[in-house]
């Protein structure tokens, strides 16, 4: 029953959805469609498990006083003003959470990602070093796109744009094209094995 | 300089983060702990009122669509871990969440991204201007090449061994193109930041 339930689950809604995208009929189509809505709601409980974990993990870290415990605080603190002002005061439109958004949430996330300019800078830095053939094209293919998208590039040569269009538009294009391929497939043989319960890691442990 | 008390809070969590370029300190701290609570806090509100709230208790509530109560179940079985007793309901919607998922991976993925893919590659070699021709042919063999780069059935030598190296220098350009593309994303991102700090803030700019 705990096998071969979710087993059965997997098959039959996997199946299903798959046979239902090659008959058009309106019966296939409503379940279908169903199904897919209540994908998306259930999704989203996955990330409230993470949240609720998220609280867990922190209050037993301030109930512990384990190191650096005080900054648990501040994130509970957070966290809870945030929910408290897109739940209960005015909604995802309200004041409170725009509020929050506008000067918590992007600032800081665009900060978080700006920072990563400079460990990208110091990384290419100690790697990008022409030793191989495959590594100076590397650096050379690397260097094009950097200089190309900013001014400096057009003034040195104006072919530069030119040159870096050219660049995303062909060889690489062409190469991401090949992964995307290898990728795809994979994923789909992958698709398959969890679809026919070959493949049950997703499952977790545990007892049968 | 500004008086917006927003735009000093942002400010300040700025420099905050940035702070870290010199080493890890209590104010990068705090900020970063600021960022993973209110994070957590939009996606929760986020997720509930685009997903779960329209998907499953909308039709439930408003029109009274008692099949919706299927979905809410499967989802707080997400919750079971919490009672060990019942703890292998988990599974329930992990299948459910797997089996739609990788339904539409199969059908999706073919549709959306293989064909079309496959049809691009399908470029004229006639009739078109030399550059073009150049253009589409290295195109083409790229694909090829990097297709053969992944197929490990049979060892890399004579014809497959150059298709396989000619495949790496492909990959080696795109990976370079894809890493300089990368770090002017985050230089702008960059730049953004400094001219909030220099002109909103500061007012110097």
């Amino acid at each position: 029953m705990k096998q071969t339930l979710p087993l059965f689950i997997v098959f039959g809604c996997g199946f299903f959805m798959i046979i239902a995208f090659f008959i058009p009929l309106g019966g296939f189509q409503d379940v279908s469609q169903t199904f897919e809505n209540w994908y998306t709601g259930v999704i989203a409980f996955f990330v409230f498990v993470g949240i609720l974990n998220l609280v867990r993990v922190n209050t037993e870290r301030i109930q512990k006083r384990t190191r650096d415990w005080q900054y648990s605080i501040i994130l509970l603190i957070f966290l809870g003003i945030m929910m408290v002002a897109g739940f209960f005061i005015g909604g995802r439109e309200g004041r409170l959470f725009l509020y929050l958004f506008d000067n918590f949430y992007i600032p800081l996330g665009a900060t978080m990602f700006s920072l990563l300019a400079f460990f990208v800078a110091s990384a290419a830095f100690r790697a990008f070093r022409a030793r191989t053939p495959e590594a100076t094209l590397l650096l050379i293919a690397a260097v094009i796109v950097m200089i190309g998208r900013v001014p400096v590039g057009y003034w040195i040569w104006h072919g530069f744009p030119s040159l870096v269009e050219w660049v995303m538009n062909v060889p690489n294009t062409a190469a991401k094209r090949g992964i995307l391929f290898g990728a795809d497939l994979g994923l789909i043989s992958m698709a398959l094995r969890v679809l026919l319960g070959i493949e049950r890691s997703y499952m977790g442990g545990g007892k049968e | 300089m500004s008086w917006n008390v927003g735009v000093w809070i942002a400010s300040l969590l700025t420099l905050a983060i940035y702070s870290f370029l010199y080493k890890d300190n209590p104010f990068y701290k705090v900020a970063e702990n600021i960022f993973v609570g209110v994070s957590a806090g939009y996606w929760a509100v986020v997720l509930w009122f685009d997903f779960t709230w329209p998907n499953l208790f909308e039709p439930l509530i408003n029109r009274g669509n008692v099949i919706s109560l299927i979905p809410i179940i499967v989802g707080l079985m997400m919750f079971a871990p919490l009672i060990p007793k019942i703890s292998w309901l988990v599974r329930i919607p992990l299948t459910f969440t797997m089996g739609v998922a990788m339904a539409l991976v199969v059908t999706q993925r073919i549709q959306g991204e293989i064909f079309p893919q496959l049809q691009a590659t399908f470029l004229p070699l006639a009739g078109v201007s030399p550059g073009v021709l150049i253009s589409n042919l290295l195109i083409i063999i790229g694909v090829i090449a990097t297709l053969i780069y992944f197929y490990f059935s049979k060892e890399h030598k004579g014809v497959l061994g150059f298709g396989a190296k000619l495949g790496i220098w492909f990959m080696m350009i795109a990976f370079g193109a894809s890493f300089g593309y990368t770090v002017m994303a985050r230089i702008s991102l960059l730049i953004g930041r400094v001219y909030f700090l220099l002109h909103n803030w500061l007012g110097i700019i």
